[in-house]
């Protein structure tokens, strides 16, 4: 395997997490307001999921966004700016952490109703074909999208008109604090694209190696014939569904079954063994370095001016 | 027609409401390849009230897509796509059927401006009948454009004639904010004078669609022919009533309203919505507020009753605004 691109993996990976920990912590020091879900032990799947993409390809996920902004390319100073509301933020301020754009980059938020993003992905993908743009969209969602009325109808439409697009569930195991055996009757969520019908895929979301290999095979089917993919992703976050979370629902030996898996720590100890000690560290010192450099920016920006407060209630007002 | 007529030496003809509308969406493909049409019915049935008549034929299935009834779904669709630069326009074959696709009508469209500050923007129109119509039934009779006007970010296009409706209905189709364009059963046969050739009519632009200077009456969408048949009554009474078409909701055309208050010191504004939570309700809140010093009597809302609409036709009949009801309260602000 191709050493840079481990590199790179790690970099992306470690990139996420560590800002999402400086966000942790400036929440609570109450810097952060509103809600804030942390994507702590997933980033394997965004990073792996992206990392197959090309530029003229859209993403869109739900409100648990900063990992797909960040591994899409979004500006991390831009993303920490937007967790403290402040007018340098990726959506000067307006946004905050449950709605990260980064249109230039092709990144297309960020939506908080739970499974409302379905139908608008494939929005994008129905341009993308309409427009012959040789593009693919990939949706991401949440294990607790999958019941609800617009889950179902975006793929339906996305299966029915043939459009670009990857539907890729993060099944983390709840939604919120309702562990899946309460919200589903068998634990393969895949085969919900019997129905549609669209292919379908299975992926170990700690292991980005087969994130990356069968998301790309779902990509290529989506940019070569029209054809949508649904994808599982199993995967676990360690933190609370948000900062408000206690937790009740599981215990700590239910988290450190996947911390011992971890895909950050996986590949940082195969880069070790692969003699890459140095290039690891240098990327550690790399990623802590960046992530200070964007708490300090976004404590140090303005928050949006007052006057400004009916701005983008419509175009051009 | 008064208001902005198109100009001295333009052949009128007359023209079906439903004609005008398909003339408006077909002329507006025809100059811009981002803009199609979706919905049920839209295609091969050429419409469920026949206002896409032809279009499939002309613009193909690509551009004129016929949907399975999932409202939410090719709702959700057409706002992604205007994300990327096409122009959608929805049809829902009525705004009861909206209402299962108002999550994203409101949540998406109206918010993704704002949310992205200002990156995203959301070209969409929605059209379809709203409102009573002859015994329709509680689940088929609601005037909803006032829970979407609501709701800043939405631009609410409510007309009632041909003319109006193929001018306001082109600017809808080509402005970069979501726009929710309504009309009405009862009015898709009614003809008119539309000019020949292109016109466009603003958003945010009042009608007067009568001069007064006794009493103002104000109203939208089909109610505006109710408001001319009482202003009709009143002067053959002696009583000279303004009526003042809003044809828009959002943006309002306040100077409109506050000039002809200005006048006539006396104010009715006729709705089909319920009064509690009303946009009539809004308007006497504004026109009090604004213009108080100007007002000779109360402002006096007629709206429908508190109820949901039952079937038969001797219930219809007293719940919605009539002739009577809106005489009796221009002679209550007369007293």
């Amino acid at each position: 395997m191709d050493n840079d691109l481990l590199c790179t993996l790690y970099h992306d990976m470690l990139r996420i997490r560590r800002f999402e920990e400086e966000a942790a912590r400036l929440y609570t020091e109450r810097k952060i307001g509103g809600f804030l879900h942390l994507y702590i032990g997933q980033e394997a799947v965004a990073v792996g999921a992206l990392s197959v993409l090309e530029e003229q390809d859209k993403v869109m996920t739900a409100y648990r966004c900063h990992g797909h902004y960040l591994a899409r390319g979004g500006c991390s100073k831009a993303g920490m700016a937007e967790l403290l509301g402040k007018e340098t933020g990726c959506a000067e301020g307006r946004g905050g952490s449950m709605h990260f754009y980064d249109i230039d980059n092709n990144f297309y938020g960020g939506w908080g109703i739970v499974g409302g993003q379905v139908p608008l992905a494939a929005g994008l993908a129905f341009a993308q074909k309409f427009k012959k743009e040789n593009g693919v969209t990939l949706c991401f969602m949440g294990d607790g999208a999958i019941n609800i009325g617009p889950f179902h109808e975006g793929l339906s439409l996305a299966a029915l008109w043939e459009l670009p697009v990857v539907y890729l569930i993060e099944n983390n195991e709840y939604a919120m604090g309702t562990p899946l055996s309460k919200t589903f009757p068998t634990d393969d969520l895949s085969i919900r694209a019997l129905g549609y019908p669209m292919a379908r895929e299975t992926i170990d979301g700690h292991d980005i190696f087969d994130v990356r290999s069968k998301v790309h095979t779902a990509v290529q089917r989506a940019r070569e014939q029209n054809q949508p993919t649904l994808i599982e992703v199993k995967t676990y976050r360690y933190r609370g569904h948000s900062m408000a979370d206690p937790q009740k629902y599981r215990t700590k030996d239910d988290v450190n079954v996947h911390k011992d898996r971890d895909a950050i720590t996986q590949l940082g100890n195969k880069l070790t063994s692969l003699g890459m000690e140095a290039r690891r560290e240098e990327i550690e010192e790399q990623v802590e370095s960046e992530i200070q450099e964007a708490v300090r920016f976004a404590e140090e920006s303005a928050f949006p001016d007052p006057s400004t407060a009916e701005k983008y209630a419509y175009v051009g007002g | 027609m008064s208001g902005d007529a198109a100009g001295e030496g333009v052949k009128m003809r007359d023209l079906a409401i439903r004609d005008a509308l398909k003339e408006a969406m077909s002329e507006e493909m025809r100059a811009d390849e981002s803009v199609l049409l979706m919905g049920e019915e839209v295609g091969s049935y050429n419409g469920a009230y026949k206002c896409s008549r032809g279009m499939l034929d002309e613009f193909g299935a690509k551009r004129v897509i016929d949907t399975p009834i999932a409202e939410c779904g090719f709702a959700g669709v057409g706002i992604g796509a205007a994300m990327c630069g096409l122009r959608p326009i929805v049809e829902f074959m009525t705004y009861n059927f909206s209402l299962v696709a108002i999550d994203q009508i409101i949540n998406t469209a109206a918010k993704a401006h704002l949310m992205s500050a200002g990156k995203l923007s959301v070209p969409i129109t929605f059209r379809g009948a709203g409102g009573a119509a002859y015994q329709l039934g509680a689940q088929h009779a609601n005037s909803f454009e006032h829970w979407y006007a609501y709701t800043p970010g939405l631009k609410i296009v409510c007309p009632a004639t041909p003319y109006d409706m193929k001018g306001l209905l082109k600017s809808s189709i080509r402005d970069d904010d979501p726009v929710c364009f309504f009309e009405s059963e009862l009015t898709y046969s009614m003809k008119g004078p539309v000019p020949e050739g292109e016109y466009t009519i603003p958003l945010g632009k009042a009608d007067i669609k009568k001069e007064g200077s006794e009493v103002t009456l104000i109203s939208w969408s089909k109610n505006v022919f109710l408001t001319l048949e009482v202003a009709k009554a009143l002067e053959e009474e002696g009583i000279s009533a303004e009526v003042v078409d809003l044809r828009t909701l959002r943006p309002l055309d306040r100077e409109a309203i506050f000039t002809s208050v200005a006048k006539t010191h006396r104010v009715v504004v006729i709705q089909e919505q319920h009064e509690v939570a009303s946009f009539g309700a809004y308007l006497s809140h504004l026109i009090s507020t604004e213009i108080f010093d100007e007002l000779d009597a109360p402002i006096e809302l007629v709206s429908s009753l508190e109820v949901p609409m039952p079937y038969s036709k001797s219930l219809e009949s007293v719940i919605l605004p009539s002739k009577e009801k809106c005489l009796e309260a221009v002679y209550r602000t007369l007293r």
